[in-house]
């Protein structure tokens, strides 16, 4: 039986798992960025530049704390606060394995796989958009408010997309649970019967966790650093943080609603190809950000609102003839 | 447990606690020492002009406007969705009615040059 004893473990190893995926990002991506480009990346914080995040996080720390003398104090603080909590609670529902027996104990490889789990999960990502915008807004800062302005317009503009886009898988999978949609995937992925759906899906995944070629939130030749312009110290690490796990969700989320989660050839563990196709798909954000060049704003919002749009609503009328007709 | 949503509510806490830690953590070492200078809003080393909330464009506005009424819409259809396959022609029909709208909606807003930017 699930008691709360077990499932508070479950949350402690998966706050921990995020926070050391965060850091073990930060340096894998400024690694493979420096071999994109032809030099080294970090190379002087211990072996391979590999404790370049533990530098990185005692500066932060350590620096001084600014908040800005026109600042609404309270929201200055809460922002942050937001930002890395919402992206955190998506993970109370993500699964990252089949439940797996230890001594008789059935464990869930997730700390909740609730029935609305699908929902929870985008809601939170969802919810994302306050912590940027209010800590433009807070900071009162001509840089932060552009940046933060342009960040919850194209957030809310790529959410329809990537909502409309969902409904196709929730259509083949008949269930909002995500456990149940990764077991509706064991003979196909669903990439397979709605490659759309995932080309919109992934498209605003980027365009959600800010990356390039979507970065214009922070697009710092031109805002300095969007809404974040203000923040020091640990705050605007904060800030980074949320970014990253952002970006650890949405690959997530596309490895269990299109990639077929778990499910995998029986020479490899279950959790070991949601980790394969987990990697996989963070390297793509990598690599498309070493490619690609950033969209200007009015060419975001017409791919947001003239192509994508459309299209998800395309994808999900063919999905529902199909399953209603067909099926 | 009662119910999965407690499991929920609980790392809903633990991610409360790991925040207030990541916040409360530096206060033991970081410096403290503003001054006026340091505490203008950031401006490329510039005294800075004017108020902070600069005017912005009535656009973001009115994007934010649009997305309410879509995204209500999309709400709508999720419940439809997971359960479509159980209800069948029926419900297909009654959501093509209302998905009629809301991409006559769209157009509507297309046509009236809502969705071009600058």
């Amino acid at each position: 039986m699930d008691t709360v004893g077990l499932v508070l473990a479950r949350s402690l190893i998966l706050a921990v798992a995020l926070a050391s995926l965060f850091a073990g990002m930060t340096v894998i991506e400024r690694k493979m960025l420096g071999y994109f480009h032809l030099r080294l990346g970090p190379t002087r914080t211990g072996p391979w530049g590999l404790l370049q995040p533990v530098a990185d996080g005692i500066k932060a720390i350590v620096k001084e704390d600014i908040i800005p003398r026109d600042a609404d104090r309270l929201v200055f603080r809460l922002a942050p606060i937001i930002s890395v909590f919402t992206a955190l609670a998506a993970w109370a529902v993500i699964p990252v394995g089949p439940p797996v027996n230890i001594g008789g104990l059935t464990i869930p490889l997730g700390v909740a796989d609730p029935p609305g789990g699908v929902l929870v999960a985008v809601a939170f990502a969802a919810l994302s958009v306050y912590g940027v915008t209010l800590a433009g807004w807070a900071s009162q800062s001509k840089y932060s408010l552009l940046g933060s302005l342009r960040a919850s317009a194209q957030l809310i503009s790529y959410e329809l997309a990537m909502g409309l886009s969902l409904l196709g898988v929730l259509m083949l999978a008949g269930s909002l649970r995500l456990t149940e949609i990764v077991a509706a995937q064991e003979r196909l992925p669903f990439i397979l019967l709605q490659p759309l759906g995932f080309v919109i899906y992934f498209l605003a995944a980027l365009a959600e966790s800010a990356r390039v070629p979507f970065d214009l939130p922070e697009a710092e030749t031109e805002l300095v650093s969007g809404y974040s312009t203000e923040y020091s110290g640990m705050r605007f690490a904060m800030f980074m943080m949320a970014e990253y796990i952002h970006m650890i969700t949405a690959s997530s989320l596309v490895t269990l609603l299109y990639l077929g989660g778990w499910n995998g050839p029986v020479f490899l563990p279950p959790v070991v190809w949601f980790l394969v196709k987990l990697g996989f798909l963070l390297f793509v954000f990598i690599w498309l950000r070493a490619t690609m060049v950033r969209l200007r704003y009015d060419r975001l919002m017409d791919l947001g609102w003239k192509v994508l749009l459309p299209l998800a609503i395309l994808n999900l009328v063919a999905t529902a003839v199909i399953t209603v007709f067909v099926a | 447990m009662v119910s999965a949503y407690t499991d929920v509510l609980i790392f809903f806490l633990v991610g409360a606690a790991f925040v207030a830690l990541n916040l409360t953590i530096g206060r033991l070492f970081r410096p403290h020492n503003p001054y006026p200078e340091k505490l203008t809003p950031y401006e490329c080393g510039e005294i800075p002009v004017g108020e902070g909330q600069a005017p912005f464009n009535i656009r973001y506005y009115i994007f934010a406007l649009l997305f309410v009424v879509f995204d209500v819409e999309v709400v709508f259809l999720f419940p439809w969705a997971v359960v479509l396959r159980e209800l069948g022609m029926y419900a297909f029909v009654l959501m093509v009615i209302f998905l009629f709208m809301l991409v006559d909606g769209l157009v509507y807003a297309w046509k009236k040059g809502v969705l071009r930017w600058v």
